[in-house]
């Protein structure tokens, strides 16, 4: 067991973890952040993406005492504090990129940590910022659509 | 006055589950917990088929959590479910996901630990058959005693219609060829995962769970635990996608959990792990087909002759239904004159078959359509000519003996063929590729470009009865709520229901909201499969808001003193009483017509909504009847760059027009197609199962490749509405139909590359290279 201090969704957690404790499992069954999902446990599908200090990594292959001394970010701090949705998130639904939802919380946050460097992605970038996490359901066309969406939005608020 | 127009039907409304799925709230089945839960963990046979001479728990009992272990012998009820899958087995393996032991412990991790400490002796280790070649052969081992020469009970299939045999015998050109498709798995995302426990209360089983179809498992479970119907209640938790797949490992899991939270009364979560998934949930199964034609000199198709055995695994429950539907697409949708077509489902000692979107079609599809191909060229046409020729028309019968009556199915495939083949100039490009392909190097980058056509049943048609329930309730301040008998997995199915009832009460959908299915709550309306919740769930949801329509009439008409012959219409939130002579008599807020008829008049507001097309009368000697009540038609152009040295096929664009009845919400429409397509893709280019051996090899997402963001082609659909009369306002249905025509396009569109001809799915590095597999 370890002592860890990390910020998860802006906010500051002391936690003594397992040694061989994975993040998704302290996300998941630790703090209750069940947004964060589990689809194949090897770093494949990409359902456990969260961002650690602004970057995508599959949680489920990160264990929990190296998120000591850094910042977490998952799906359930995204959207501010009132409930107001983030642009990313208001996107994937007007553009139709959601079907089951299961990869959407890793597909949303993949999306924003890629506008976060730029608000002008090209396609490619979109689908590479995307292109580790699977999705079975939509065939990626719509979530990509809602990506440059966002984008779009986001360009007109920052003018 | 009210708009006769659609108000929210065909409009791409924003998805009723769309807040709670980007803000990661949704509860999917992981999700969920109980007070005092306990974990369970199966443990399977370490051979694919061989003889189980005991189960030594000893090691397992002394793990410390454990809390109880059951074996075969602790199932209350009927041990074997339907299909033959056994919730245990006792003294036989049959393939590799069997599992002769659950633990329920009070950690996962302790549950693995006990798994891990079960010692099984075996005895005798059988021949593992893992070929439909290999289970046919004469002397064959039996893997379940009592089937015919390995033959999976009541899936053998027959549409004869005229002479076939005589017709190609005779005929001026006969073409013969064979295909092969693969195990390819349904690839959702969410592992399956459910939570059992026991009601004193009510002594109920409660079951929460990644459920498709909470019915079947409702009396799966019921013969499991020998319990009547109304004991045993199935909630579904969301579903992170099914595509068809999470049933028979959703009816192993829960049937074993349920057990142990029967003996235990505590609650008992399974989850899945992605290995455990692959190995026990079921999988598109592999069909091969033996295509014959006899054709005359002008390249009409006089004959289809075709034999296709379906490769369906130890256990089967879905081969007897897929392999129907598969006997009445084979020969496709193509003016044939005589047709036989033989189909059979085959038990070996591998992963089972079983519902993956499409249902039998994909695989007889890439096959026909492949053969249809290779037909024109050898009587020297181009694939369209030849298609245009040869396929169904307006008032066409079909082999079953249907007519193509278009008030139910306008049969316009061949507008659809032309409207594809003028978007992507596809002859001209087919003409060039094939040109270009004699003049370049084998190991050159080649374009190709093909072609490929269906026609799709509606619902379950002659499979069996097909129903459909919906409750709808307006509560006192006009709100509506619809509880659906279908399932939500992520296919936008609650959505559209909802805009329906918005439709018939002319509220705003954001009025209307839904509940997840319950089968406490809803009538039984079968599984939700074959794209039929449009169709059944819709029409049930329009049958109850009717009802409720005619309940809110009858009491505000006499009220109002109305004059004989008056009615109510229902737009803008409000209702209209309108005189016969179309004078406008008296208008309130929807609002307050609930609340009058609710608290006033003591009228209820709630009604049951059904929907059957009734029994498909179908000979299933001869397959001669109207199969299904209407069909979906479609078209498909793939566009290709194969890589001839590295065998890499890119596919550059997918080019569809689909005749669909009518798209409810187009956005939803669209999504359900290009999900679709790009599954095809998958299935065309990469997916594949091997369990070559009796073992599974492609045991998680680094083995078995699906397609990713990278990978994705643009997409074109061409929707064609149609003035049908089966579903709600002409809805047919869209699940399924954009998968089954990709493969064979992108197979099509190779041979136009290459001038060499792949039968074997996938289109795989190796094949394209080797011409097979490694």
């Amino acid at each position: 067991m370890m002592d860890i201090r990390c910020e998860i969704n802006g906010r500051v957690h002391d936690l003594t973890v397992g040694a061989s404790e994975r993040l998704v499992d302290m996300l998941r069954d630790r703090l209750g952040l069940a947004g964060t999902k589990e689809g194949c446990g090897i770093g494949e599908c990409g359902a456990c993406t969260v961002l650690l200090d602004g970057t995508p990594v599959a949680s489920c292959l990160v264990l929990a005492a190296q998120a000591d001394g850094h910042r977490i970010l998952t799906i359930e701090g995204l959207a501010a504090p009132d409930g107001t949705l983030h642009p990313v998130q208001q996107a994937f639904i007007d553009a139709g990129a959601i079907q089951c939802g299961f990869c959407t919380p890793a597909m949303v946050l993949c999306a924003y940590a890629l506008l976060s460097n730029t608000l002008e992605p090209s396609e490619r970038e979109i689908r590479t910022a995307i292109s580790g996490t699977l999705c079975r359901c939509t065939g990626y066309v719509q979530i990509i659509e809602a990506i440059e969406l966002a984008a779009q939005r986001m360009r007109q608020y920052s003018q | 006055m009210p708009d006769e127009d659609h108000v929210t039907v065909g409009k791409a409304i924003n998805r009723k589950d769309g807040i709670a799925k980007v803000t990661g709230a949704t509860v999917f089945g992981n999700d969920q917990n109980a007070y005092r839960q306990l974990h369970m963990k199966s443990v399977y046979t370490h051979y694919p088929h061989v003889e189980i001479e005991s189960i030594d728990l000893s090691e397992a009992w002394k793990v410390p959590g454990v809390v109880d272990i059951i074996v075969a012998r602790d199932i209350p009820g009927n041990p074997i479910l339907f299909g033959r899958f056994p919730v245990l087995v006792s003294d036989r393996a049959r393939y590799i996901g069997d599992a002769v032991a659950a633990i329920a412990s009070e950690s996962a991790e302790s549950a693995e630990m006990a798994a891990a400490a079960v010692c099984i002796r075996y005895g005798k280790q059988f021949d593992v058959l893992t070929t439909v070649d290999q289970a046919l052969a004469p002397d064959a081992p039996m893997i379940h005693h009592d089937t015919q020469g390995n033959r999976i009970d009541y899936a053998s299939h027959h549409l004869h219609d005229g002479n076939a045999e005589a017709v190609i015998r005779e005929a001026p050109k006969v073409i013969r060829h064979s295909y092969a498709t693969q195990f390819v798995d349904n690839g959702y995302i969410e592992p399956e995962a459910v939570i059992t426990e026991f009601d004193p209360n009510t002594d109920t089983v409660v079951i929460r769970g990644t459920i498709q179809n909470p019915y079947n498992i409702r009396e799966a479970l019921a013969k499991v635990l020998d319990r009547p119907l109304n004991q045993v209640r199935v909630i579904q938790s969301g579903i992170g996608g099914s595509f068809g797949g999470k049933d028979e490992s959703m009816m192993f899991i829960a049937s074993r959990a349920a057990v142990l939270s029967l003996r235990t009364g505590r609650p008992v979560k399974a989850v899945l792990t992605r290995e455990e998934s692959f190995m026990a949930s079921a999988k598109r199964h592999p069909i091969t087909s033996n295509y014959e034609a006899g054709l005359d000199e002008n390249g009409r198709l006089l004959a289809i002759k075709s034999l296709h055995h379906m490769q369906g695994g130890a256990y089967n429950k879905q081969a007897m239904f897929a392999n129907w539907r598969g006997s009445i697409h084979a020969a496709g949708p193509y003016a044939i004159p005589h047709v036989c077509t033989d189909i059979h489902g085959v038990h070996t000692n591998t992963i089972f078959g079983g519902a993956y979107r499409g249902f039998s079609a994909p695989q007889v599809v890439f096959g026909i359509e492949s053969f249809i191909d290779e037909c024109a060229e050898a009587v020297g046409m181009d694939p369209v000519r030849f298609r245009l020729l040869n396929c169904v028309k307006p008032y066409d019968r079909l082999p079953t003996g249907q007519v193509l009556d278009p008030a139910f199915m306008p049969a316009n495939v061949a507008d659809l063929i032309e409207l594809v083949c003028s978007k992507t100039d596809f002859e001209k490009k087919w003409e060039r590729n094939r040109i270009a392909r004699t003049e370049v190097g084998s190991t050159s980058v080649v374009a190709g470009i093909g072609l490929s056509i269906t026609f799709r049943g509606v619902g379950l048609g002659g499979e069996g009865i097909d129903t459909g329930s919906a409750t709808v309730t307006i509560d006192a301040d006009g709100k509506v709520r619809v509880q659906s008998g279908f399932t939500e997995m992520g296919q936008g199915l609650s959505t559209t229901l909802c805009q329906i009832a918005a439709e018939e009460f002319g509220i705003d959908s954001t009025w209307v909201t839904w509940s997840q299915n319950d089968t406490a709550e809803n009538m039984d309306a079968g599984p939700t499969v074959a794209s039929r919740g449009i169709v059944s769930g819709g029409n049930a949801v329009k049958d109850a808001c009717g009802k409720l329509r005619k309940r809110i009439e009858e009491v505000l008409l006499p009220k109002w003193m109305a004059p004989e012959g008056s009615t109510l219409h229902f737009s803008d939130s409000a209702v209209y009483a309108m005189t016969p002579d179309k004078e406008l008599l008296n208008r309130i807020g929807f609002a307050e017509a609930a609340r009058i008829c609710l608290k006033g008049e003591g009228i209820s507001l709630r009604s049951l909504g059904w929907h059957s097309p009734g029994p498909q009368y179908f000979d299933h000697e001869s397959g001669q009847g109207p199969a299904y009540p209407s069909y979906l038609f479609g078209a498909t152009v793939a566009e290709v760059e194969v890589d001839q040295g590295t065998g890499v096929i890119v596919v550059k664009r997918i080019t569809s027009a689909i005749e669909l009845g009518k798209a409810i919400n187009p956005q939803i429409v669209r999504g359900q197609f290009i999900g679709g397509a790009i599954q095809g893709m998958g299935y065309a280019l990469m997916e594949e199962m091997d369990c070559s051996d009796g073992y599974l090899h492609t045991r998680n997402f680094d083995d078995f490749l699906m397609p990713g963001a990278m990978d994705i082609p643009p997409i074109d659909i061409i929707i064609s509405e149609t003035d049908v009369h089966v579903g709600p306002y002409g809805a047919k249905g869209i699940g399924e139909l954009g998968i089954e025509m990709i493969a064979p396009a992108i197979a099509n569109a190779h041979a136009n590359a290459t001038g060499k001809r792949i039968r074997e799915l996938p289109l795989n590095l190796e094949r394209v290279v080797l011409g097979h597999a490694l």
